[in-house]
């Protein structure tokens, strides 16, 4: 195996007792690649996405981080080794600031010894929050804000921001646009571009035809449970991908999710 | 004023920029609190030009009326003890009723502990346990108060994050259970006549100076520790905060424990104030706790409030009580204007909840 690749999931399947939601998939992801995951609602884009991040169990099949087998319990298992997902409902805490919530359940931290009760080390994270924002090119007016005083656009810009202070090593986003206007859509592709730019790779999962277009490499279309296509950006089109999300063509190689 | 809330357009990092504390409009309620009982005293006919605030009698030269606030702050030091609990466990997004009744069942447990043998030459007429009770070192009192507490709440606690009956239920259930404990403990008979040491710890200001000296640990402790960090994101978002990997029904034990030492801990000062325990006591103090945190502007949603925001609802109120005898209001009407001043607090809270999501 070359040690390119970020991301390798062999025969990964999930059953929820009768319900086959994900079926043998098998999906790579190369360094520095953005990679798009598409499919009809039901599709098994999100199964695929909770089984990676360790927020379900998978039913069987194997998952390679960076050449590693992995097993991650609980999502937090993943963020630790360098997952960090944006998932469709943010999980951002209201009532906190910026800092607080990108180091949310792994503070810095002073004086350990005490338990729940040791320090919270403000400085460091307010400054970390700050190195990670511009990394990102995230503007946010006041990073002291609480969640609950900002924009759809900014919350979203925060909870992607969590991966650029973390360093991340794989950057998942469930559909992260999906609820916001057109310029904070625009904010929030521009971000993308910049991890690109520095070779952070991604996966992807949007309905926007145009957004994948603009963004991603290649293109992993998933059909009741299965993949069903692999296609690079260049040899495809909006009608093609429509084509295979719909069932009305099946890649060569995928003929059993038909 | 100083808002934040208008964040869309600017594009700059400015981190000194904060929003207007909550806090210091409940102080500004409290002031106005005291200056319209002061008025009242001064227009109101039957009241003879008396001050509030201010001491109008010519043998003492302070400027204050010392006494007043003197009771005042007393009044309140206890339930404020517990309404430090209480206001972390609405900070997480629960509720406690069972505060009152554990201070009732504490005191009795406690004072058994604590009972001194000779009473005026005399054996003590109220023993409640064997010659093997009496004098023990303070210590002892003490520990078992506390650990009655973190039994209690550690029940609470652990019914409501893994069973996940509402806080509402699991906490009105334990307020009967710890009401019958307190009266089968000596079959409604007061518990008294404490060791020296004992009566130490409620003595003169002693529980003003311990709620204070409370208050400022959990005001420290909400602010700058992790478990103050995490009772908060579970109270604003306990999804979020399990995703980030918070273990949320720990954290919730653990809230719902100290919640109840501490009204354990105001169960001993009040037994060690006034020197017995009977069953009755603590009747409605959890409600009036609830109360002070809410005044102080906890929301009880979850998420917001603050430590000094409940001393601050402690004081209004204590002022309001001790201005509603002040300006001889009767006490059957007093409870009723409570009442309605609990109610104005919480829908002035939605009001400016309401505003301020709208300015977003």
């Amino acid at each position: 195996m070359s040690d390119d690749i970020v991301l390798e999931t062999r025969g990964l399947t999930k059953h929820y007792g009768g319900v086959h939601a994900l079926n043998d998939a098998n999906f790579t992801l190369k360094k520095g690649e953005h990679v798009a995951i598409m499919g009809d609602n039901g599709a098994g884009k999100s199964t695929f996405v909770r089984q990676i991040t360790g927020v379900e169990q998978r039913t069987r099949g194997d998952i390679m981080f960076y050449g590693e087998p992995v097993n991650f319990t609980g999502p937090l298992d993943a963020r630790e080794a360098g997952i960090e997902t944006v998932f469709q409902t943010l999980a951002l805490a209201d009532d906190l600031d910026v800092p607080d919530n990108l180091f949310l359940g792994r503070e810095k931290t002073k004086f350990d010894w005490l338990g729940p009760f040791r320090l919270l080390d403000y400085k460091a994270m307010r400054q970390a929050t700050m190195d990670g924002l511009e990394k990102t090119a995230v503007k946010i007016p006041n990073i002291r804000n609480t969640i609950r005083n900002m924009s759809g656009g900014q919350r979203q810009c925060v909870a992607i921001a969590r991966t650029a202070t973390f360093h991340s090593r794989l950057t998942i986003m469930d559909e992260p646009t999906a609820a916001l206007g057109v310029q904070e859509t625009a904010q929030v592709e521009n971000i993308i571009r910049t991890l690109k730019e520095q070779g952070e790779p991604l996966i992807l999962v949007s309905h926007n035809m145009r957004q994948v277009f603009d963004l991603v490499d290649r293109i992993v279309v998933f059909r009741r449970g299965r993949i069903c296509a692999n296609l690079r950006k260049e040899d495809t089109d909006g009608q093609d991908v429509v084509a295979y999300i719909t069932g009305a063509k099946t890649q060569e190689g995928y003929e059993d999710a038909a | 004023m100083a808002d934040a809330s208008h964040g869309t357009g600017g594009l700059t990092f400015d981190s000194k920029r904060r929003a207007w504390p909550n806090e210091l409009n409940i102080f500004f309620a409290l002031i106005l609190i005291i200056f319209a009982f002061e008025a009242a005293g001064q227009l109101l006919p039957y009241m003879n030009g008396q001050s509030f605030l201010f001491d109008t009698r010519d043998r003492f030269d302070s400027i204050f009326n010392e006494a007043r606030l003197r009771i005042i702050i007393l009044q309140v030091a206890i339930i404020g003890i517990i309404a430090l609990g209480v206001t972390q466990v609405i900070i997480s997004g629960g509720i406690d009723l069972s505060s009152g009744p554990l201070v009732g069942a504490t005191a009795m447990i406690v004072m058994s502990f604590a009972q001194t043998e000779l009473v005026n030459g005399g054996p003590n007429p109220k023993a409640v346990f064997g010659p093997w009770a009496f004098d023990l070192p303070v210590i002892i009192p003490l520990l078992v108060g506390l650990s009655f507490g973190a039994l209690i709440g550690a029940i609470n606690g652990s019914l409501i994050a893994y069973t996940k009956i509402p806080p509402f239920i699991a906490t009105l259930g334990m307020f009967l259970i710890c009401r019958g404990i307190a009266q089968a403990w000596t079959r409604g008979q007061p518990v008294s006549f404490p060791t020296e040491t004992y009566a130490l710890i409620g003595k003169g200001m002693m529980p003003v100076y311990l709620f204070l000296a409370l208050a400022i640990l959990f005001h420290f402790i909400l602010k700058y520790t992790v478990y103050g960090k995490h009772t908060y994101a579970i109270g604003s978002n306990e999804d979020a905060a399990r995703m980030s990997g918070i273990n949320v029904k720990r954290h919730k034990v653990l809230v719902y424990m100290i919640a109840s030492m501490l009204a354990a801990f105001a169960a001993i000062v009040l037994s060690s104030k006034n020197l017995t325990a009977q069953s009755g006591m603590g009747i409605f103090y959890e409600l009036y706790a609830i109360a002070m945190a809410v005044i102080g502007g906890v929301s009880l949603t979850g998420g917001r409030g603050s430590i000094i925001g409940t001393v601050l609802g402690a004081m209004v109120f204590g002022v309001i009580q001790s201005g509603f005898t002040y300006i001889k209001l009767d006490a059957f009407y007093q409870l009723m204007a409570m009442g309605a001043i609990i109610i104005g607090a919480v829908v002035l809270d939605k009001v400016r909840q309401e505003r301020a999501a709208l300015r977003s």
